[in-house]
């Protein structure tokens, strides 16, 4: 064949060269093709950019798994509720205990109900409660529970779920009926065997009809202080007005091993106020409101013996918290990806070195420094973005096997017999939630590593003199 | 014939260690025609390859004028000495110097990369008819390792022609082959040179420089003789 017979070359592009967009995908093939000459070692320089971004996306899953998990909390407690309570005041000592009797009268009563009413409409419902431990009896079985007396509302405010029946009604209320809904440990406890419902449970000496079972549900966390936690499943509910009918409006609770007795009119009051949670103004509207009441309750109380909480003040403690524990992840991924990109500086400048001879060649055929500079920092991106896919991998891995590792564990030391081991692991929670974005910023961040180390080396390999660099024999 | 290559006065210095200046090419004047082929010859050191360098834009004179095609390479960037490089010039390497991880379609077709010009069926085509031209039509899809030496000086033959290049620059194209193998590469370069190549090749070899139509001798950087194969000698002072 002659050379006249070949077809003709291609018209050369005037300044052309370079790094078209065109070119990019042609680019990131090569790339992968001469990274694919040194796997173990291409793998082992983005181990830092893999160890970042796994512990990136795992961290942050975890850290917004227990943020959710807090979250769930306040929600069962009611975003935008404001928590009144009675609490025993500090110095009880002389001036409000009863001489003649031993008991110690405090708390809030109706005049505080009707102070909150002043508000109208902003509060949306008021549930006062008043509580009495008491044995609740069927038959010869017998259970402590928490008689909650309430208005209907409460099962609403407190998200109260019925796994049977219904709560009790506005009919029940205005008519003082003696109906009941117990709670799920309530309810197993004394009917172990037979359905609840339709059953009578005596009570302080009256008998109640049950109507409703709540669903077993998880115990709302404690804040400490004044918050306490509750544990919903032990309760068993009655008409605020059939306990005022029959056991009177002023009860005094005698608590077991203690010689003095104590008078509490209204245990609590829970307010839903109107507004939206995810709002600012919805949040500083609830705000304002629980300020409010408190300067209400100091100006007519003479003494602290009331409490008030806002679930919302939780809500900003756990984001505050959130975002403590971002920057502690922010500082580790910046070491770890500083330490990934110096990692692939290090190979890159190498591989720089490694394949003088191949940059020479490449400049003597016509290519120009920023051809070289792309062909570097492609190779040294690619190899950074895979780092990065490989630590998403990774760290969903870790996401998703990490919350199941203690009941796997638990199973496996059921089998060897260590029951009490098992048992604890079974306590252990690690809620864990996938935060998207943060698979992106990892991916992202993996670019730009790659870029930023990158550009050295690559501009190092572009600067080569063609002729010293066709000389090197490697 | 017009000349495609010249040099004037043409000097060059290195300097080691900084300061001390070695001279290696002192004046030269010389003048290839389009179509010639040109054996440059002469002892080692002379300055062949810095020659080489100077004439494949790959390094600057430290003075006096290279006029490629008519235009003084010696104040262009370094981005348009790249393209001269990559439209005008062809390279051939005594060490072939293809790059292992590509296979021989790809090796032949690098240059085309760096015109900017957007790879096809077309530029496919013609890489593979260069491969067959050269005798590897079988080996499209071979690494440089799968082949033996003269083979790769083939598929080197052949990734110099791509770009349809008005110069071919060979230094030493035959050092690393054995004496049958070196005429095959010969008779391929020879052929070229009569389809219209200009060819200017280094040689340390008689025979080899014997396929040429004219062999200049350096020494100590100047020319010492220049010759054409079919003609009387002429001197280096008439050569201009
Ligand atoms: N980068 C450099 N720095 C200093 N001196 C150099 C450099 N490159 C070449 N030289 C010197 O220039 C002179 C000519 O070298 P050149 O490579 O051109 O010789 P040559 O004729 O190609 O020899 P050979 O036949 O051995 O290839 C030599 O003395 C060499 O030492
Ligand atoms: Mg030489």
């Amino acid at each position: 064949m002659n050379i006249n017979d070949i077809p003709p070359a291609p018209t050369p592009v005037k300044g052309g060269g370079g790094f078209g967009p065109l070119k990019f995908l042609k680019a990131v093939g090569l790339a992968v093709r001469s990274l694919w000459l040194h796997k173990l070692r291409s793998l082992l320089s983005v181990l830092g950019i893999v160890i970042g971004t796994s512990s990136v996306i795992a961290l942050m899953a975890f850290g917004e798994g227990s943020m959710k998990d807090a979250l769930d909390d306040i929600k069962r407690q009611g975003a935008t509720n404001i928590v009144v309570r009675s609490v025993k005041p500090p110095d009880d000592s002389a001036s409000s205990t009863n001489s003649k009797s031993m008991v110690a009268a405090y708390g809030l009563d109706s005049r505080d109900i009707a102070r909150f009413q002043t508000f109208g409409k902003s509060i949306t419902t008021m549930v006062p409660m008043r509580v009495f431990p008491s044995e609740a009896r069927y038959l010869e079985r017998m259970h402590n529970v928490r008689m909650i007396a309430t208005t209907p509302d409460y099962s609403d405010v407190n998200k109260i779920q019925l796994a049977r029946g219904r709560f009790f009604t506005v009919d029940d209320e205005e008519n003082r009926i003696n109906n009941c809904v117990l709670g799920a440990a309530t309810a197993d406890r004394l009917f172990p065997f037979e359905d609840a419902m339709g059953k009578t449970v005596f009570c302080r000496g009256d008998k109640y009809l049950v109507v409703g079972v709540a669903s077993d549900r998880m115990p709302t966390g404690g804040t400490g202080g004044s918050q306490a936690a509750e544990d919903y499943n032990n309760d068993m509910y009655i008409p605020l007005s059939t306990a005022n009918q029959y056991i009177g409006s002023k009860v005094s609770i005698r608590s077991a091993g203690s010689r003095s007795a104590e008078q509490v009119d209204i245990y609590q009051v829970t307010m839903t106020i109107d507004a939206e949670v995810d709002t600012k103004a919805g949040r500083q509207t609830v705000k304002a409101i629980g300020d409010q009441i408190k300067r209400l309750l100091e100006k007519h109380h003479d003494k602290k013996d009331w409490a008030v909480t806002i679930p919302l003040d939780r809500l900003e403690d756990a984001e505050r918290q959130q975002e403590r524990f971002t920057s502690l992840l922010v500082l580790i991924a910046s070491i770890s990806l500083l330490v990934g990109g110096i990692g692939i500086m290090n190979i890159m400048l190498a591989t720089v070195t490694e394949r003088t001879r191949e940059i020479g060649i490449r400049r003597a055929l016509g290519g120009k420094q920023r051809d070289i500079t792309a062909q570097f920092l492609v190779e040294a991106t690619v190899q950074t973005t895979i780092g990065g896919l490989i630590g998403v991998v990774v760290g969903l891995f870790l996401v998703f096997v990490v919350p199941v590792a203690p009941g796997a564990a638990a199973w496996l030391t059921q089998q060897t017999g260590l029951a009490d081991t098992a048992a604890w692991l079974r306590t252990i929670k690690l809620p864990a939630q996938v935060n998207v974005p943060s698979i992106f910023l990892a991916v992202g961040v993996s670019v730009g590593v790659g870029v930023l180390f990158g550009w050295y080396p690559a501009r190092r390999a572009a600067k080569l003199d063609p002729i010293e660099a066709l000389r090197h024999t490697a | 014939m017009p000349a495609i290559v010249e040099v004037l006065d043409l000097y060059k210095d290195y300097f080691l260690e900084g300061h001390v200046p070695v001279h290696v090419l002192k004046g030269l004047n010389l003048s290839f025609d389009e179509g010639d082929f040109v054996a440059l010859m002469g002892p080692s050191g002379s300055g062949k390859s810095t020659l080489m360098n100077i004439l494949g834009c790959l390094d600057r004179p430290t003075s006096g004028q290279y006029l490629l095609g008519g235009d003084d390479v010696a104040h262009m960037s370094d981005d348009e000495l790249s393209e001269i490089r990559s439209t005008y010039l062809g390279f051939i390497f005594q060490a072939y110097n293809l790059l292992p991880q590509y296979t021989v379609t790809e090796n032949i077709e690098l240059p085309l990369v760096y015109q900017g010009v957007k790879l096809d069926e077309k530029t496919k085509a013609r890489c593979e008819a260069l491969a067959e031209m050269v005798g590897l039509g079988t080996r499209l899809d071979h690494r440089p390792l799968q082949l033996s030496g003269g083979q790769q000086q083939r598929v080197a033959i052949a990734r110099s022609l791509v770009n349809d290049p008005h110069v071919i620059l060979a230094d030493e194209p035959t050092g690393n082959l054995d004496s049958r193998t070196s005429v095959e590469i010969m008779q391929m370069l020879q052929e070229l040179n009569r389809s219209g190549k200009t060819i200017i090749m280094v040689t340390h070899e008689n025979d080899i420089a014997a396929w040429a139509r004219r062999v200049v001798r350096l020494r100590d950087g100047v020319v010492e003789s220049d010759v054409r194969n079919d003609e009387q000698p002429i001197t280096a002072a008439a050569a201009h």
